[in-house]
């Protein structure tokens, strides 16, 4: 029997107990305790608690199995070490729930209460609670640890199972609404529960996922094949046919949705079209522009005040169509204006400037002095919705906006698409991999910057001008820096330098997740929504710097017979360690 | 080959970094068809000197021609436009870019038709063939050599200028290497090669600077450097 490495496993059960302690103290706890997921015993507080635990008693003994050495054998310490783990944690939560208890902290810590102590004890009070708050934890590292002691396949559907009860808990309003769409309305109400999953509904669902998670996988598997077959001729049909699907299921999907989850997708198509601007000149021209705001806020003021009846300065009231253009061209006019003093600067410099550069923009729409246009602090309201033939795409009809939104992205898709593929787009990848030596083939690095700059820009200005006529009405407010950084971490996250990748992370964080100022499917997370964009973002740093869903260039390279040379090259940390997490996980 | 006009001349040419004077008042010719090479120690501005001929650095006095007109000021893209491309110390692919766009990359500003050329480089070097679609920073070094030369050939360059071709390569790859410069130039391109290797430079090349502290201290043909006793001396390693 291998013995058990007990500083490796005090290391993961004082993690496990730090993410206990954290959840608690700000509050991430208490605020979703009363929120149910699976009804009538799990609330999302307690996931949100509990969740490290098992994973933390599974990697306490997790070893990776390396080619030609005999895989470490499976037994009691497994589970040993899991329950050591959970305990290690648990007498940590318990510590502080003894130090809650009796010392006043909340000067410092806001967040705690008496409640939470009673929350957390389920009323049995200090001495005796604790009881629970050790072994509830241990329970669940010993949990973790006995997933070693079954095969990997069938660990995969465990944890597959789990996975998909609590998404479908946490997305209720949308499965809920989407089966009312489908006039099942009646199956919606069967499983759901005070928003809660019934808990034999919740054990169905597990069973069936475990039960067709081998299927799908091999489904999974044949549409990779059929996405990215070998030969170029049958992988365009292919793509082409993929793209159309897509299209069909953008254009019935808001008819699935309703207005509620349309507006949520509105949105996200809204951040899409930033996210697409930015990431030419992050990601394709690599320039670090943290005043990214500016451009959107250019783009809606020029529609605002060109189309509002009561604009502050003008009498236009010019339908959309016709503000679009002079939108567009201000973009281009600020993207210059911005852009060129810049331009010349690297890295955290070009990062810095333009972040002074968004913030002076939002104080001038605020400033006194163009007041009388821009209207100051009061901005411009009773901005028209855009005509469109007999019908207006306006913020009170979210699925008009939402096929509109799906429109622009499209065209900004295309453009992205053939600048990427364009001699210009080629340019900006020899700049962003060496700026000498591309300059040095003959490359104008200014201007090629430049125009990453505007095309930006203009994306930008579009995103703005969408927003003007959706939102009708807008303030300096709107445009701050939070903005800029949001549209960042969506391409960061989705995968710098890759359409699909910002697609993907424009829907997990502003449509999941929320915007700066817009709600989004887990509207309950408002308030924490910067902690989660900023720990995600860390994660992604850390783990996965190429992003969830890595531009076709990376993927291209990653495979094939470069994998083996290219697997350590491509670690930041540049360590060898195999990918530690549990299957699936 | 008789030697017409110089495609590259460096008229009393001074640079500074900041107040660090680099060249002091360096002058040299490099005539049609010629292979010039440029030797020196570290830190003699040998580097400096190329850098300055593409624009990348500016000169602070004298004049830098090529092919007769003073390019003093102009944008690097107007330049390599005349005809001048190099290959850069250390190679410095684009290592992210596959080889075939490495070399596409090369005929940026051409807006003829390239795959002559493109046929011509992968004749010049075979072993290229399979390395195609392949990412450039995972090749060898000696393979890596290969696609900065083809890189800087697609431009069909009149002048051609290496930085430390022979940097980092092991010697029998330095010999392929220079042989290649060989081939290079007997296909008609103008050669202006830097080398601290001023043995094999030489070897090969018609005429030869060198370059000490930012002034040039020696000029002469090649076999006369080669003959002569301070040239041995100090640069060609032998004591005595």
């Amino acid at each position: 029997m291998t013995p058990m490495d007990l500083r490796r496993t005090l290391r993961w059960g004082s993690l496990a107990g730090a993410v206990m302690v954290f959840t608690c103290a700000v509050g991430l706890f208490e605020a979703f305790e009363d929120r149910l997921l699976v009804y009538p015993f799990l609330s999302l507080g307690h996931v949100l608690l509990l969740w490290f635990l098992p994973l933390a008693g599974y990697q306490a003994t997790n070893e990776p199995v390396l080619e030609g050495m005999e895989a470490p054998s499976k037994g009691l310490h497994n589970v040993m070490a899991g329950l050591v783990a959970g305990l290690a944690g648990g007498v940590l939560m318990g510590v502080f729930t003894v130090v809650v208890d009796a010392a006043d902290v909340r000067d410092v810590f806001v967040r705690l209460s008496v409640r939470l102590v009673d929350l957390l004890t389920h009323g049995w009070g200090v001495p005796g609670g604790l009881v629970l708050i050790v072994g509830v934890p241990a329970m669940l590292g010993m949990a973790g640890g006995m997933l070693h002691l079954v095969s990997a396949p069938v660990r995969r559907r465990l944890i597959l199972a789990l996975e998909w009860a609590l998404v479908v808990a946490l997305l209720e309003q949308v499965f809920s609404q989407v089966l009312r769409q489908l006039r099942l309305g009646a199956v919606g109400n069967l499983i759901f529960t005070r928003r809660a999953l019934e808990w034999w509904a919740a054990l169905a669902i597990a069973a069936l996922v475990a039960l067709l998670a081998e299927r799908a996988r091999g489904g999974m598997g044949r549409i990779k094949g059929y996405l990215f077959a070998a030969d170029a001729v049958r992988r365009t049909r292919n793509s082409i046919w993929s793209a159309l699907a897509v299209l069909a299921f953008l254009v019935i999907l808001p008819q699935l949705l309703g207005s509620l989850l349309s507006e949520l997708l509105a949105n996200v198509g809204l951040f899409l079209l930033m996210g697409l601007g930015l990431n030419i000149v992050v990601g394709l021209a690599g320039m670090l522009d943290l005043g990214y705001v500016a451009f959107f806020a250019v783009g809606a003021y020029t529609v605002g005040v060109l189309t509002s009846p009561i604009s502050p300065r003008f009498d236009l009231e010019w339908s959309w169509w016709a503000a679009l253009p002079v939108a567009i061209l201000m973009s281009v006019v600020a993207g210059v204006l911005v852009g060129t003093p810049v331009i010349r600067m690297r890295g955290d410099y070009l990062a810095i400037v333009t972040l002074g550069f968004g913030e002076i923009v939002r104080i001038l729409f605020l400033s006194d002095w163009l007041a009388p246009v821009f209207g100051g602090a009061q901005g411009v309201r009773n901005v028209p919705g855009i005509p469109v033939g007999v019908a207006e795409v306006r913020g009170s009809q979210p699925v008009g906006v939402l096929y509109f939104a799906f429109g622009l992205v499209l065209v900004a898709a295309w453009v992205s698409w053939a600048l990427q593929e364009s001699r210009l787009g080629r340019a900006w990848t020899a700049i962003r991999e060496d700026e000498t030596v591309a300059a040095a083939m003959g490359i104008n690095v200014v201007r090629a910057k430049l125009n990453a700059f505007i095309v930006g820009a203009i994306l930008a200005g579009l995103g703005g001008a969408l927003f003007a006529a959706k939102v009708g009405s807008m303030f300096p407010s709107s445009f701050e820096l939070l903005v800029s950084i949001i549209v960042l971490v969506v391409v960061i996250v989705g995968g710098m330098g890759n359409i699909p990748g910002v697609a993907v992370g424009a829907v997990l964080l502003i449509g999941v997740l929320g915007g700066p100022t817009q709600p989004g499917l887990l509207a309950e997370f408002a308030e924490f929504k910067l902690l989660i964009y900023g720990a995600l973002l860390v994660f992604m740093m850390l783990r996965k710097p190429e992003g969830l869903l890595p531009s076709v260039r990376r993927s291209r390279e990653l495979r094939g017979e470069e994998l083996s040379q290219d697997a350590w090259l491509d670690r930041p940390s540049g360590d060898v360690e195999v990918d530690a997490r549990p299957a699936g996980g | 080959m008789a030697p017409r006009r110089p495609v590259l001349e460096f008229r009393n040419v001074h640079t500074h970094y900041g107040p660090v004077h680099i060249l002091k008042g360096v002058s040299l010719s490099i005539y049609e068809g010629q292979i010039v090479c440029l030797l020196g120690g570290n830190a003699s501005g040998k580097t400096t000197t190329l850098k300055t001929v593409l624009g990348l650095v500016a000169p602070t006095a004298g004049e830098v021609l090529v092919e007769g007109e003073v390019v003093n000021g102009w944008p690097t893209a107007r330049i390599v436009a005349r005809g001048v491309s190099m290959v850069p110390e250390n190679r410095r692919l684009f290592k992210r870019m596959t080889v075939r766009e490495n070399l596409e990359i090369g005929a940026y500003l051409r807006t003829d038709d390239t795959s002559a050329d493109y046929e011509r480089i992968l004749d010049m070097f075979p072993r290229l063939k399979e390395r195609l679609g392949q990412r450039a920073g995972t090749l060898s070094g000696g393979e890596q050599q290969m696609v900065a030369v083809g890189r800087a050939l697609m431009a069909r360059p009149r002048v051609l200028l290496m930085d430390e071709p022979s940097m980092g390569l092991a010697p029998v790859l330095v010999a392929q290497n220079f042989d290649i410069i060989r081939q290079i130039n007997e296909a008609g391109t103008t050669v202006f090669v830097v080398e601290q290797n001023a043995n094999m430079a030489l070897s090969i090349a018609d005429y030869g600077y060198v370059l000490q502290t930012g002034k040039i201290v020696l000029a002469d043909t090649a076999r006369n450097l080669l003959a002569n006793p301070e040239m041995r001396q100090a640069y060609l390693g032998e004591v005595g």
